[in-house]
């Protein structure tokens, strides 16, 4: 380039800058849409550095958790929860396909809303991350030393599971509730076949208690408490002071069941549910409340197999208000809230007024007084309404419109998006005054604040969760990835850094420093510990056994053979179940198999592990089977044949590797 | 001989017994796909891995250029020199107990050739571990040998090799410059010597 044509770029390039900051130049912030001077230093990771924090986003419709690294917005790895996932073969194997078990059979699809981290002392201590499905009631729970779901638990007696699963300080409980409020058998309704217009004499809705075994995380439905017909929304126990109370937000006071988005929408005011769980824990343990029948499926991995199981349960305990008397109240927030928040301090409560123009502060030691003085406005199913001015501390006023979530710095602000107005605006919790807002591109639902809805945010990022992502990136035809913005909150002012497309819908996200789980993280199976029930530890155990009409294949892998490789003696009408044993010992050396016909998934295998399919060939022929895990410099030699001969020939099962069968 | 140097040889010779503690050589290999490394401890009576599982990588790998698997339960030394230690050992302790010159002699001889003898045999191992390949193998290089180095560092296709004598080895070879210092103390500024002289 001459000196000429640099001089030129420059000018260009210094007009470019100039209009653009003129474009900009109307925004509140005075930050232009493009981000921040110093933005690429403060998100740039080198080649071979790692992030700082981890950041877990619920994937919504692909009912998975995709994990990104902050600050550098890069995409390390997809943990598929609630949906089946044929490249690696999870929800098809033998040994995962329980964990979609339902009591209306077997569901390969969940819509994840609420990455939730088990916490100690009211601090998230990265041991495990709960995730609810919000279409079929069910919470799963992810081992954060592996990254994969090893539990799912349905509910029941609810619908729409979106206010789930936030944790209580020591994990003692998760929440659940009915969003969808829906009719009962006896004894909680009338029956379940019912006229929909009967919805206000028999639909009901239930909060949902589920016990966390503190030792391996093993969830159980502790008890369920009956609640109005109301559309619960979300929910968040307290913290510090208020830590043995739960909050929850809904709208629908108004019990409509068609056109919601008018009829669920009339009222000025809808409410803040807040229940004491301690105490009822308490009573329930004691046994008030009624055992009812319900049917519901428990699906755990045994740690010992590493198979999952379901359970069938059949039983569940109730409590209705009337068993719960000062500990159940109803506290009036302006119309439809959506979200809320605890800070971290415990002593407030916000919610997101959705179709308010403020966002409400109540104050848990105002709360307290109200219940100790018995000021109530009247009652709902028993549940006492406290009065909106003895408990609320502040109306956040200018936060934008449509407020949805908040969440906190730690450093005594807190965050709120604003959905139609587009923006993050930043309010003191202690003064409810606006103090900073900043622009999002487009229409920002939850937000997310490393460790926010804990008792310590590590603060310094947020992550901005935009529900629309238009001419953010290259399109990709009518629909694209959804768009995250990361601010540095560092300062006083909120300042852009990065904008990242992610994989899904997130509805939520959490974050935690990436110390406090990648040194435990496992990086292969223990082939000593494999105690899978087809497990084939050694090359000369491999074999394949018919009984009947049903063949086990016990195979092994490693770089860069299977053995056996070649098998004959399989009929038409056999089922064929291939255990795969990787029987490496190395960090990142899975294999795959994949068999050509194979109607169900492919596999991978991790070191040390057994992964088995199902195999019903429809075909006589020869069928090559190879390993889709590039392992090694002879990966594409590592491949093998399966012979299917009629269902009446009298083709013995032989098998080997590196000989001719005979 | 003198208090001292009875006293010498008995340290000796309860040094030697570290190899029992500490591995005698450490093998580090070290690879663009492997920036943990990867590594094996030898020692008297056993071939480890420095990282878990190192050793069935390391066959892994070398399976693909047709060396030989390491398979520590089949190498006879291991089984051997256990013994040929305890052997020194009781010989070096009765050594200090008697004080005679002569014992001293025989010790330091036997100690010296066993010394010498480990270092060809684990030469001839590595010669015949990276010479000795599959003829059918993967990977054929005409004219590579994967020989590890004895001592030092050697570059092996992929794979930088470097071995170092560890604990166990140092602690023979300090043993047995103690047993030469009182040797040729012994020898040479004894009354005897000074009175031919």
């Amino acid at each position: 380039m001459s000196f000429q044509q640099q001089i030129r770029n420059i000018f260009v390039g210094g007009i470019a800058i100039a209009v653009t900051a003129l474009m900009f130049s109307g925004c509140s912030s005075n930050k232009s849409k493009i981000g921040n001077d110093n933005a690429a230093e403060q998100v740039y990771v080198p080649p071979g550095k790692h992030d700082t924090f981890y950041s877990f986003l619920s994937g919504g419709w692909t009912g998975n958790i995709s994990v990104y690294g902050l600050p550098s917005g890069r995409h390390l790895y997809t943990i598929p929860v609630f949906s089946q996932d044929p490249t690696d073969g999870y929800g098809y194997t033998e040994e995962t396909k329980a964990l979609f078990n339902t009591s209306h059979g077997f569901i390969p699809w969940g819509d994840t809303h609420h990455p939730e981290f088990s916490k100690t002392n009211g601090i998230d201590d990265g041991r495990w991350l709960f995730v609810n499905d919000n279409n079929t009631p069910r919470i799963a729970r992810v081992n954060l030393k592996t990254f994969r779901t090893d539990e799912i638990l349905e509910l029941p007696n609810t619908a729409g599971n979106h206010a789930s699963p936030f944790t209580s300080s020591n994990t003692e409980y998760l929440t659940a509730i009915t969003r969808f409020s829906i009719p009962m058998s006896k004894p909680l309704g009338n029956g379940r076949d019912v006229p929909i217009a009967s919805y206000k004499k028999n639909f009901k809705s239930t909060a949902s208690f589920v016990k966390v075994n503190p030792h391996n995380g093993e969830m159980k439905l502790d008890f369920q408490i009956m609640v109005p017909p109301f559309d619960y929304d979300l929910g968040r126990f307290g913290l510090g002071p208020s830590k043995d109370w739960v909050f929850f937000t809904d709208y629908n006071s108004e019990e409509a069941h068609t056109m919601l988005e008018i009829n669920a929408s009339q009222k000025d005011k809808d409410f803040v549910l807040a229940i004491n769980w301690k105490k009822v824990a308490e009573i329930a343990h004691e046994g008030k409340g009624q055992i009812v029948n319900a049917t519901y499926d428990h699906n755990l991995v045994d740690p010992k197999t590493d198979v999952a199981k379901t359970e069938v349960l059949h039983k569940v305990r109730v409590l209705k208000p009337s068993d719960l008397k000062g500990l159940m109240f109803f506290m009036p927030a302006p119309k439809s809230p959506h979200g809320i928040n605890v800070t971290p301090s415990g002593e407030f409560i916000a919610e997101g007024g959705k179709l308010s123009t403020v966002i409400p502060v109540q104050s848990f030691a105002k709360m307290e007084t109200a219940i100790q003085k018995n000021d109530t406005t009247g009652s709902i199913s028993g549940i006492p309404i406290l009065n909106y001015k003895d408990v609320t501390a502040h109306e956040v006023k200018n936060v934008g419109l449509g407020p949805l979530h908040n969440d906190f710095d730690g450093k005594g602000y807190a965050y709120a998006t604003a959905f139609i107005s587009s923006e993050i605006v930043k309010w003191n919790i202690k003064t409810g005054k606006v103090v900073d807002r900043h622009a999002t591109y487009y229409s920002p639902g939850h937000l997310s604040i490393p460790g926010g809805d804990s008792r310590k945010p590590w603060g310094h990022y947020l992550l901005a969760l935009n529900k629309i992502t238009k001419d953010r990136y290259l399109p990709t035809g009518p629909e694209m990835f959804a768009g995250e913005q990361l601010f540095d909150i560092s300062g006083n002012k909120l300042k852009l850094l990065l904008d990242f497309p992610v994989e899904g819908e997130p509805h939520y996200a959490q974050e935690i420093p990436a110390s406090v789980i990648d040194t435990g993280q496992v990086k292969y199976f223990k082939l000593e510990d494999n105690h899978n029930p087809y497990v084939t530890r050694k090359e000369k155990d491999a074999k394949v056994v018919r009984n009947g009409h049903r063949v086990d294949i016990y195979m092994t892998a490693i770089r860069s053979h299977f053995m056996p490789d070649n098998i004959e003696g399989i009929k038409m009408g056999d089922t064929v179940y291939i255990h795969v044993t990787n029987i490496e010992q190395e960090w990142d050396i899975p294999h795959g198999f994949a068999l050509m016909g194979m109607r169900n998934a492919g596999m991978l295998i991790m070191p040390g592990e057994t992964r088995s399919v199902k195999w019903e060939p429809r075909q006589v022929g020869v069928f090559p089977f190879y390993c889709t895990d590039f392992c090694s410099a002879l990966h594409q030699e590592m491949q093998g044949y399966i012979r299917v001969s009629p269902a009446n020939s009298n083709v013995k099962i032989v098998y080997g590797t590196n000989k001719d069968l005979k | 001989m003198t208090k001292k140097h009875r006293i010498l040889i008995t340290i000796a010779s309860v040094m030697l017994l570290a190899v029992f503690v500490f591995p005698l050589w450490q093998i580090r290999l070290q690879a663009p796909q492997y920036p943990e490394g990867l590594g094996l401890n030898i020692w008297i009576n056993n071939v480890q891995s420095l990282h878990p599982h190192n050793i069935q990588t390391i066959n892994d790998l070398n399976h693909y250029i047709g060396m030989k698997a390491i398979t520590p339960n089949v190498i006879p030394e291991l089984k051997i020199m256990p013994y040929l230690i305890i052997l020194l050992f009781v010989m070096g302790i009765t050594t200090s107990l008697i004080g005679k010159r002569s014992l001293l002699m025989g010790w330091l001889m036997l100690f010296v050739g066993m010394a010498g003898a480990g270092l060809v045999d684990f030469y001839k191992w590595e010669y015949n571990y990276g010479h000795n390949l599959n003829p059918n193998a993967a990977i054929k290089i005409p004219g590579m040998s994967y020989q590890p180095p004895l001592l030092g560092t050697k570059q092996l296709l992929n794979i930088r090799a470097t071995s170092i004598p560890y604990i166990g080895a140092l602690a023979i070879g300090l043993a047995l410059v103690i047993g030469g210092y009182v040797f040729y103390k012994e020898k040479y500024n004894s009354p005897k010597y000074r009175v031919v002289s």
